[in-house]
């Protein structure tokens, strides 16, 4: 019995219901408004009243209209197609809709259901099953699209029928399971589920074991993150944050890659749509829209659907997971979703926290970060999904209730650095602030040593000193003056910028420097290293910095160079004579 | 309580009067409406059971409680039409400048998004002339990018010479806040380039109440969209001073009872600042919508919750600096950027663009380096002084805003400097380009 209500108060999208029956917290309704229908979703109840937050405008909207409760909590529709769309914060495909404005009620169905897909079966007739067991397989593009029994299928199931090899759309019955009590059900190739509760169905969540490569040096080499892992990006506006995260997005080593564009600019968006279906994915070799899926509800896309898109980005994050793949997750900003947030627990009179964010946000903010990781299913096999969130700290300052909440949940930080960034030294990541916990793993760090080279980690953090030595050097010359200082602190503060112009620098517009595969990361950290190994001779200080800015220089037409190519190697062969002509091992 | 008057209810007793607003008991209300209270405009913001508040535009000065209030069932509108061109409008869009009322199509402003779908890839270069601009931070169709500005910076000068040299169809100019001498030097600048009849003005001047402010925005946007989604126009919207129409939202808000967040600004300013700036927009039909707005900063402080928020949504911003060295006014290089430049530098401009203006930028930052240790006392290198005298050039011949010329002039200047004071390694340029544009002394 579903209930009911009629509209009481109103304030911008926070809506108050009179109720005649029972509600839950979260539940779905809507609201009629001359026919059109908003949807709302129940943030509080209050005796026989209910607050609603609507995620559409509320112009013209009155008191007395009457408001229908749908018994359920927000859900996505999970099946095959998901894969390609951009959708909206509520899961609306917003590639169907006609009109050049988003119209208010417009609601669209998630997966195409004329679609057809080759289904293989996996499972036998007979097998026993349980939750988000596989069933068959479809194609997706080129993925292998699992069809599992429905996330929400509590205890064993016995398999009664499955379907042939062939054509269904994704309606289609291709399972009938009987359960323990010998009932039977259908089983489709899509299901829905509530995007606040977390997908479970598997065996268990352990600690990360491998590197997710991005293809961006200041983060693989310097700071990686771990498959199945959580960081963030926070930084004041202008410092590169979207450009850094769309490199990511680019060069990801991931399957699948979903895009949280929340609460962001109308244009990013576009660009990820004009630019992506012409992109390769460097690893596959397929276009990369094809892996991708857009969640997007830009700045001036109604507020409350801002929080939703989050939580269904993050749902079918965890879907593709389940089927064994991996999968990252971006989510830009995660500061708009917490402003979201606050201007709800405002319109509602709560007591506000820290800058009138709501208390709780703290942890609401780790409880999303732990949906991430890594996880091993009840087949045996893994699936992963990483997740790396941008935070846009008010006034660039990192010591605010956003930031400082993402800090104690995420494990890597990639501080963006105004400084850096007025300087054009993109990725404006601090290579002093910024920290990797992954490093630190164990796990992690045989991995590296195992699969880049042996003794990677202990490079790494050579690396790292060498970059905290020259920013010493750097303040003493700067405090007692280039003639003030002895040479070698000269040769430590330009063996820094070395790594800084040549390691940390990347062009993300540069078709070839912008993406560093591992490989070639490590022949140039090696090759940068075994520079700074060198103890060099300079009669001044000004001889010093011409000639470091001759290796740097001639490292960066390395870096502009097609790896190992002829061009690379002329550019080799100048710095080797550069490096004869001075300095011993 | 209340009679009928002409077939619309007409209410005599309010409940409650703040500065902003009113408070009184009325059924059948719509959110958003709009209403006259004692005579003045006034828009529905909030309803509690029969309790309705209204925000007043021109604020509740010598309204009484028992005023008289009627609801006009729609919220605000703006007639649009080929005949706003070369008028002036007040907040209510109705014509100040003594011309007739304009006879045309009633649409409600503040309107719905743009699907990001249906939204094209911004590809057109709008050229200014100023190379701060041009060169530096490219601004491009459908960009939204405000100036950032101390108040004693000439940035109405500015956008008024960026929207004179800017290739549009319509310039429609929002002006919040403004003294009336800046409005009729607008006025002026625009009558005597012959440009009136492409121009579209809303005005609300220091003379008029803060909270009417709050209209113009969506006013001057109702009418770019008309233009830009109807007539496949490309429209050019100037918005002065963004920092004005902010602090109009923080005052409705504190009347409203609603907590302050950063700045004594209301929680929703983010978005209140979005849902504007975000009507930029580069349709498929080939119409546009670019917006150059100006946001005064508070002694350079770009870290208040109005710029800061400011920052977040436009796509990039321009920061005026009066140079002393250069003794000029000058686009700052560092604080200054284009989100969108890389769409059309090297594509619609030539290939060397982002690495010439890069090198040039680095550059002017070791200069600045260079008199970081000149103010402590220090010896500069050889280095140091060509990267001083390159730094002077550059701002007299780039960086200054009362520079006209066009980008391969701009491209050439930065190559003249770079072979004038410095050596090819010395730039960091790719070998290609130096190659093909190096200038010997």
């Amino acid at each position: 019995m579903k209930s009911t209500g009629k509209v009481t108060g109103i304030v911008s999208n926070l809506v108050t219901v009179a109720l005649d029956g029972p509600v839950s917290q979260n539940e779905i309704c809507y609201i009629n408004l001359d026919g059109t229908r908003l949807m709302a979703e129940v943030i509080k109840v209050n005796g026989n009243f209910a607050a609603v937050q609507v995620f559409e405008s509320t112009r013209g909207l009155k008191n007395g209209s009457l408001v229908e409760f749908e018994n359920k909590m927000l859900e996505v529709t999970l099946g095959p197609g998901l894969l390609s769309s951009c959708y909206d914060g509520l899961q609306n495909n917003l590639a169907v809709m006609d009109d050049v404005f988003l119209k208010r009620g417009e609601y669209t169905k998630a997966l195409d259901e004329e679609k057809i897909w080759d289904f293989t079966p996996i499972a036998a007739v007979g097998d026993k099953v349980a939750a988000a067991d596989w069933l068959g397989e479809v194609k997706e593009g080129w993925l292998p699209h699992k069809i599992m029994v429905p996330f929400s299928f509590a205890g064993e199931y016995t398999i009664k029928s499955i379907a042939a090899a062939g054509s269904y759309k994704v309606a289609d019955t291709i399972a009938v399971l009987t359960n323990e009590d010998g009932e039977d059900v259908k089983v489709t190739m899509t299901q829905k589920w509530p995007v606040k509760v977390a997908i479970k169905g598997y065996k268990e969540k352990p600690r990360p074991q491998k590197i997710m490569e991005t293809g961006v040096r200041i983060i693989d080499t310097l700071n990686p993150i771990a498959e199945g892992g959580t960081g963030f990006i926070p930084g004041p506006f202008g410092c590169g944050k979207t450009v850094l995260q769309h490199a990511i997005a680019k060069q990801g080593e991931a399957d699948v890659i979903v895009m949280a564009a929340c609460g962001e600019r109308a244009n990013e968006v576009v660009e990820i749509f004009t630019e992506f279906p012409e992109l390769i994915d460097p690893h596959t070799g397929r276009h990369l829209m094809e892996r991708t899926t857009i969640i997007c509800n830009t700045s001036n896309m109604p507020v409350a659907a801002r929080e939703a898109s989050v939580y269904t980005a993050m749902t079918i994050c965890e879907y593709y997971r389940a089927m064994g793949l991996k999968v990252l997750l971006l989510a830009d900003s995660t500061s708009r979703w917490a402003q979201a947030l606050r201007e709800m627990s405002n319109r509602m009179e709560e007591l506000p926290g820290a800058d009138a964010f709501p208390v709780d946000l703290s942890a609401i903010i780790s409880n999303f970060y732990s949906r991430a990781g890594m996880v091993v299913l009840n087949n045996g096999k893994t699936g992963a999904v990483t997740f790396i969130g941008t935070v846009s700290p008010a006034g660039g300052n990192l010591k605010e209730p956003v930031t400082e909440s993402t800090k104690k949940a995420a494990r890597c930080f990639y501080a963006l650095e105004q400084n850096r960034a007025d300087k054009k030294r993109y990725p404006a990541v601090n290579p002093i602030d910024s920290y990797s916990k992954y490093l630190e793993y164990p796990e992690i760090q045989s991995f590296l040593n195992k699969t880049i080279c042996d003794g990677w980690v202990e490079m790494v953090n050579k690396t790292k000193n060498l970059i905290r030595k020259g920013k010493d050097a750097a303040e003493q010359i700067n405090i007692l003056g280039d003639d003030g200082v002895p040479m070698f602190y000269h040769e430590t503060f330009w063996k820094s910028e070395l790594i800084d112009f040549v390691i940390l620098q990347q062009d993300a517009f540069d078709s070839i420097d912008a993406l560093c595969p591992i490989k070639r990361q490590k022949y140039m950290l090696e090759l940068v290293l075994s520079i700074c190994d060198k103890e060099f001779v300079f009669e001044d200080f000004e001889k010093c910095r011409d000639y470091f800015k001759n290796v740097i220089n001639t490292l960066r037409q390395m870096n502009y160079s097609e790896f190992e190519s002829e061009q690379f190697n002329k550019y080799h062969n100048e710095l080797n004579k550069l490096l004869e002509s001075n300095g011993n091992n | 309580m209340a009679t009928t008057k002409a077939l619309k209810k007409v209410y005599t007793h309010l409940e409650a009067i703040t500065k902003a607003t009113v408070s009184l008991k009325a059924s059948g209300v719509s959110n958003d409406e709009l209403a006259v209270v004692g005579g003045k405009l006034a828009q529905v913001v909030k309803t509690k059971g029969d309790l309705v508040t209204l925000q007043v535009f021109s604020g509740t000065e010598g309204i009484a409680n028992d005023a008289e209030a009627t609801f006009m069932g729609i919220p605000p509108v703006l007639k649009v039409g080929e005949a706003l061109t070369g008028r002036f409008f007040n907040a209510y869009g109705a014509p100040i400048d003594g011309g007739p009322e304009i006879d045309g199509e009633e649409r409600q402003i503040g309107g719905p998004s743009v699907n990001p779908y249906k939204r094209r890839q911004p590809s057109e270069l709008i050229p200014t002339g100023i190379a701060g601009i041009d060169l530096n931070n490219t601004i491009v169709s459908g960009q939204k990018i405000p100036f950032f500005a101390d108040a004693d910076q000439p940035y109405n000068n500015v956008i008024a010479q960026v929207a004179l040299r800017a290739d549009v169809d319509k310039i429609i100019l929002g002006g919040m806040g403004l003294s009336n001498d800046d409005y009729l030097y607008f006025k002026n600048e625009f009558e005597s380039a012959g440009a009136l009849s492409k121009i579209i003005t809303f005005i609300n001047t220091t003379e008029q109440p803060p909270v009417e402010r709050l209209l113009i925005p969506d006013m001057a946007l109702t009418a770019a969209e008309y233009f830009a989604v109807d007539k496949n126009e490309k429209v050019l919207v100037l918005l002065t001073d963004m920092t004005l129409y902010a602090d109009a939202l923080s005052i409705v808000s504190n009347r409203m009872d609603q907590i302050p967040s950063k700045d004594s600004m209301p929680g929703s300013l983010y978005s209140d600042l979005a849902k504007i700036y975000e009507k930029a927009v580069q349709l498929p039909s080939g119409g546009s919508i670019t917006i150059i707005a100006v946001t005064t900063l508070n002694d350079g402080d770009i870290t208040h919750a109005i710029p800061d928020n400011t920052g977040y949504i436009t796509e990039g911003q321009l920061f005026l600096r009066a140079d002393a060295d250069s003794g000029k006014v000058i686009i700052d290089p560092f604080r200054s950027l284009s989100r969108l430049k890389q769409l059309v530098q090297g594509k619609k401009t030539r290939e060397d663009h982002s690495q010439v203006m890069n090198a040039a930028i680095r550059l002017y930052a070791d200069a600045q380096n260079a008199k970081t240790k000149l103010e402590n006392g220090f010896d500069l290198s050889e280095y140091d002084l060509r990267c001083l005298d390159y730094a002077k050039e550059y701002a007299i011949k780039l960086l200054a805003i009362d520079v006209n010329i066009t980008i391969d002039e701009m491209l050439n200047t930065a190559w003249q400097l770079f072979g004038k004071y410095f050596s090819p390694a010395e730039t960091g340029i790719k070998q290609v380009f130096i190659d093909k544009y190096w200038v010997n002394k």
